[in-house]
């Protein structure tokens, strides 16, 4: 309260403060007879002094920037295609900084300097087609280097993967990454989002994660967190429950839907392939850190759950971003490992890192996953310890499977 | 001498042309349609809009410098829903940079720079009597006034603002389920915005006629001074770009309350399963785009037009190469169509199309570079007398070169993987177009407020103002740059996070980011030097006299006293471009446009 009060004040006192300045200003410009739109010789100069003092003082200000946080701040590219693209920023920094130099410069001293004088006249000069040309064709010839060397790096970056590309799948969601491996066969299992279940979070396609999809979209779960048809349909339909008309609708309306995701669902059974399905279940699934293997070509998929995300990996300089209903793509050949950055950076917490750099809700700024550059000998050990798609699932499906049966006794049960 | 040549023209200014058909006040200020008036209602309510989105920016540029810390600034404008103990919420934090960004772009630099000046002065430079259709034109300022008011209500609600950025990418901005704001919020931000598009589309209409068919005898399109072609070209671009926004807008809306599939497909959130399917994200961004990317050069056009005019006024000298000005205006007009596509390089978007964008948008920069150079020989040689707007004006082409630069990396798509969504690009837009506009629109009220309130503004405050401003934007934008090549992604709540894993970066962006709200704070505070030269000059400004910067448009041959009609008598006639500044054989520095050749004189 007592800042709001000091604050009113100030602002207050400020402003009569201004005001009786001005009041004096303007008194004192009337006993002079001086009007505002002629600006002395004295102020030109004053001005035209600060317009200097301003350029050196930017200029300055940049280099102290310049040299104290370097224009890569984040450190050396730990990629292969970083490694060309830094050069080419480090390139184009050096055009850029050059034109940044010479115009400003151009524009403070001619502003400064070609102040009104006494007697001197402006120079007419309305046009010049040579000098037009010149500055039309040469930043024409420099621009058509940045082209074609930025397109032919950019064609580089973005071309297919070799086949060898070891295959990683990195879902988003609001507000986490999760990463699959594609396993022994280095194929990604098949997906459809409709198939998300607790055990399922990635909605792998296998003909064990469909029938359990289309049991929870049927029975839902017993502590019902999660209503199946069955039940809702056994709640609306009996005389004695009473429902607030909204409730109703909102009930009605899930009812629909789910009943028609589940035809959805029973169709991609009729047409599932279960040769398929090893693909999926050798992939392998891993929260928290994303382990790679340095000197190895990666060919990621994104996928996105929710909303937009996007995949940034600042000290690999690569993103991309996660697209709900379309899957993205990118290759990355990792280059320095995590202990070699840690050493380099001269800092033993330092870690790589994938962000999220796409507004994505309130948490955004915390939606990251650790990644650990590894040695082949440490990536081999860290594999190890990891368990397929198929363990997983089988080992959380058991249990959820007979909660799922007893739920759509009860099911029965209330029906009668 | 110069005293003399005022006295000739003082004696205009009293009341020699009064109106007297006396106006009630309702029709002369509120519901008015003569657009002098209508363009001071743009500035006013851009003014005001422009001070709320620069306080929206203060309360998150505070949480970003002192992250979780409590700030009474933040609990007195916030309160304890928003900022409970005076911490920022994480979602009231992006609602305040979805709504300032905003603001700033449409209402501030959109309707203030293109609504006021082209309303001001399209017919006061060509010599009409007023616009085309003056009631169109006070339609197309009530939607403005009209969306103003529903983008400032939407700040109150309780579900909070917008809060999925200016861009309003769905599937964030179509479900309510994925972030608070995205329900009532986001419904009456598509309200505003589409009242906005309307009244921004019956301006540009009515602009474009205007132009074309009421320009008085003798003035050629190529005697145009170079304002009105820019408010020429900027109004086509609006024409074109604006509807598809809002067709972009309408297929948000069906997503979010009819149940279509525009853009969204396959989508689980709040642990519901969505129907929808088949939907394309990238199509809203192509959309958005569309408009957004002409909607950057809506912004700047006004403000090189603008620029353009004080320069070589204040420079006595004409502009430099006029007619490769005006194919600069064309060409990045042109151009500005078919560079939509580099802000989707890391989309998703095919990498060879992708390529196309990188090339045509590469082109813009030499047109850009054309007019650079041509503001560089304009100012020299010239006796430039450095008057308040002549600074703003030389800031501009300052923040052009600056901001425009960096553009060359982030267009350059292979570039702008590493700092695409970084604070790079934030302080590149910010320069380029943020301070360039907001410079070309101080350096406009400068020169032309004696013409709209027949007063002058005090050049000392002026002066004050322009210095304040140029040190503290700079400071505000420029050390940006570092923090996003430090790799620091844009529209974060809280860069300690960067704590957990790099250091080095954690203590740059910690350390940079107090400079930067500290040198913010020290721009708002200039504003208020702004604020109060502005409004005290309305009310007690000396008087102005006719033509106060001997300038050789037809604006300052009408009298300072404002008329129906703008000028009493006869139209004016245009003898020749409105650049004849100190050229040779003419007695004085400058030849009105409405001066007959001198015998044996040769047209520029």
């Amino acid at each position: 309260m007592s800042f709001k009060l000091v604050t009113i004040l100030v602002i207050v006192l400020g402003v009569l403060a201004v005001a009786q300045l001005v009041r004096l200003y303007e008194l004192s410009s009337k006993l002079r007879n001086r009007r505002e739109e002629e600006i002395t010789n004295r102020d030109n100069k004053l001005n035209a002094n600060l317009l200097l003092a301003f350029m050196v003082f930017f200029y300055g200000g940049f280099i102290y920037l310049m040299s104290h946080f370097g224009w890569t701040g984040r450190g050396d590219a730990a990629s292969v295609h970083g490694e060309k693209t830094d050069w080419l920023l480090n390139l184009n920094f050096v055009i850029i900084i050059t034109v940044f130099f010479l115009t400003n410069t151009l524009l403070f001293v001619f502003a400064a300097k070609y102040i009104r004088k006494p007697g001197v006249k402006a120079y007419f000069y309305p046009h010049n087609n040579k000098l037009e040309l010149v500055w039309t064709v040469v930043p024409a010839a420099v621009l058509a280097v940045i082209i074609i060397l930025g397109l032919k790096t950019w064609n580089d970056v973005t071309s297919e993967s070799g086949k060898e590309s070891i295959k990683v799948e990195l879902f988003s969601k609001q507000f986490d990454w999760t990463a699959r491996y594609a396993g022994k066969d280095n194929l990604l299992g098949k997906f459809d989002y409709k198939l998300t279940t607790q055990e399922n979070e990635l909605a792998l396609l296998t003909a064990a994660t469909l029938d359990s999809a289309i049991q929870y979209m049927e029975f839902g779960k017993k502590d019902s967190t999660l209503l199946g048809i069955k039940l809702l349909e056994s709640k609306l339909n009996n005389p004695k429950n009473m429902f607030i008309p909204e409730d109703r609708e909102k009930m009605e309306t899930d009812l629909d839907r789910k009943t028609r995701l589940l035809r959805l669902l029973y169709q991609i059974k009729a047409r599932h392939n279960s040769k398929l399905d090893a693909q999926a279940y050798d992939d392998i699934i891993q929260k928290d850190t994303l382990h790679l293997l340095v000197n190895k070509e990666y060919e990621f998929n994104f996928r996105a759950k929710d909303v937009i995300h996007s995949a940034y990996f600042p000290h690999l300089r690569a993103q991309v971003n996660t697209v709900p209903g379309l899957t993205t793509r990118m290759k990355l050949t990792p280059k320095v490992t995590t202990k070699e950055m840690k050493e380099r950076k001269n800092d033993p917490k330092f870690n790589y890192v994938l962000m999220c750099n796409k507004i994505c809700g309130g948490a955004h700024y915390k939606m990251k996953m650790i990644v650990v550059i590894d040695t082949p000998e440490q990536y081999a050990s860290w594999m190890k310890s990891k368990t397929t798609f198929k363990d997983d699932f089988h080992k959380a499906a058991a249990p959820a499977a007979t909660e799922a049966a007893v739920a759509a006794d009860s099911t029965k049960m209330a029906k009668l | 001498m110069s005293a003399l040549t005022h006295d000739t023209h003082g004696h205009h200014d009293s009341h020699d042309h009064h109106d007297h058909h006396e106006e009630s006040f309702i029709s002369k200020y509120i519901f008015s349609q003569d657009h002098k008036m209508i363009g001071k209602q743009f500035l006013i309510t851009a003014i005001f809009m422009g001070l709320v989105a620069m306080l929206l920016s203060l309360l998150f540029r505070i949480q970003l410098a002192w992250p979780g810390e409590s700030s009474d600034f933040l609990s007195l404008f916030l309160g304890e829903t928003w900022a409970p103990g005076g911490v920022l919420k994480e979602n009231m934090y992006l609602g305040l940079v979805t709504i300032h960004g905003t603001i700033m772009v449409f209402f501030l630099l959109t309707g203030g720079l293109s609504g006021t000046f082209s309303n001001l002065l399209i017919p006061l430079q060509i010599g009409a009597r007023d616009m085309a259709s003056g009631f169109l034109n006070m339609l197309s300022f009530w939607l403005f006034a009209g969306s103003s008011v529903i983008m400032l209500v939407s700040l109150f609600i309780e579900t909070g603002p917008a809060m999925a950025g200016w861009t309003i990418y769905p599937p964030l901005s179509a479900l309510p389920q994925a972030v608070e704001g995205s329900g009532l919020g986001m419904t009456l931000w598509l309200v505003s915005m589409t009242l906005f598009i309307a009244g921004s589309l019956i301006g540009s209409l009515n602009y474009i006629v205007t132009v074309l068919n009421l320009r008085t005898k003798g003035m050629s399109m190529t005697r145009m001074p170079l304002t009105i072609w820019a408010f020429f070209v900027t109004a086509i671009l609006g024409v074109l770009s604006f509807p598809v926004l809002l067709s972009a807008a309408v297929l948000l809306m069906m997503d979010r309350l009819a149940g279509t599939s525009f853009y969204l497909s396959d989508i689980i959130v709040g642990g519901e399963m969505l129907e929808n399917h088949g939907g394309s994200p990238l199509l809203y961004q192509h959309l958005f785009w569309f408009l957004g990317h002409p909607e950057v050069y809506i912004v700047l056009l006004p403000a090189l037009g603008l620029s353009s005019e004080v320069i070589s006024t204040n420079s006595r000298k004409p502009i430099f190469g006029y007619r490769a000005m005006i194919g600069s205006i064309l060409a990045i007009g042109f151009l500005s169509f078919i560079v939509w596509g580099h802000h989707m390089f890391v989309t998703g978007m095919n990498p060879f199309l992708g390529s196309v964008f990188v090339f045509t948008t590469l082109l813009i920069a030499i047109p850009s570079a054309v007019k650079v150079f041509n503001y560089l020989t304009t100012l020299w040689r010239g006796s430039n007398i450095l008057t308040p707007a002549m600074l703003f004006a030389v800031g501009l082409v300052s923040t052009f070169i600056t901001g425009g630069v960096t553009g060359i990396i982030l267009a350059d798509s292979a570039l702008d993987i590493a700092v695409h969504d970084t604070y790079f690009v934030v302080a590149h837009f910010h320069i380029v177009m943020g301070m360039s506009a907001v410079f070309g629109m101080f350096a406009g009220v400068y020169h032309w407020f004696p013409k709209m309130y027949g007063r002058m503004m005090n050049t000392r405050l002026g002066y004050a103002h322009f210095w304040v401003t140029l040190v503290g934007a700079y400071g505000v934008f420029f050390p940006m740059h570092f923090v996003g090549l430090a790799g620091a992604p844009r529209r974060y709540y809280d860069y300690s996070v960067y704590g957990e894993f790099d250091q080095s970066s954690f203590e740059m962006i910690m350390d940079l980011n107090v400079i930067i709200t500290v040198f913010a704070i020290i721009a708002a505070l200039g504003q208020v030097i702004f604020l109060f030269n502005f409004f005290y000059s309305v009310y007690r400004g000396p008087k102005a006299v006719q033509n106060p910067w001997k300038s050789n448009t037809l604006e300052w041959t009408t009298p300072v006293e404002h008329v129906h009609g703008n000028w009493p008598g006869a139209l004016p006639e245009v003898h020749r471009w409105p650049y004849d500044y100190s050229k040779p054989g003419a007695e004085e520095d400058y030849i009105p446009q409405t001066v007959p050749l001198a015998e044996g004189e040769e047209e520029h």
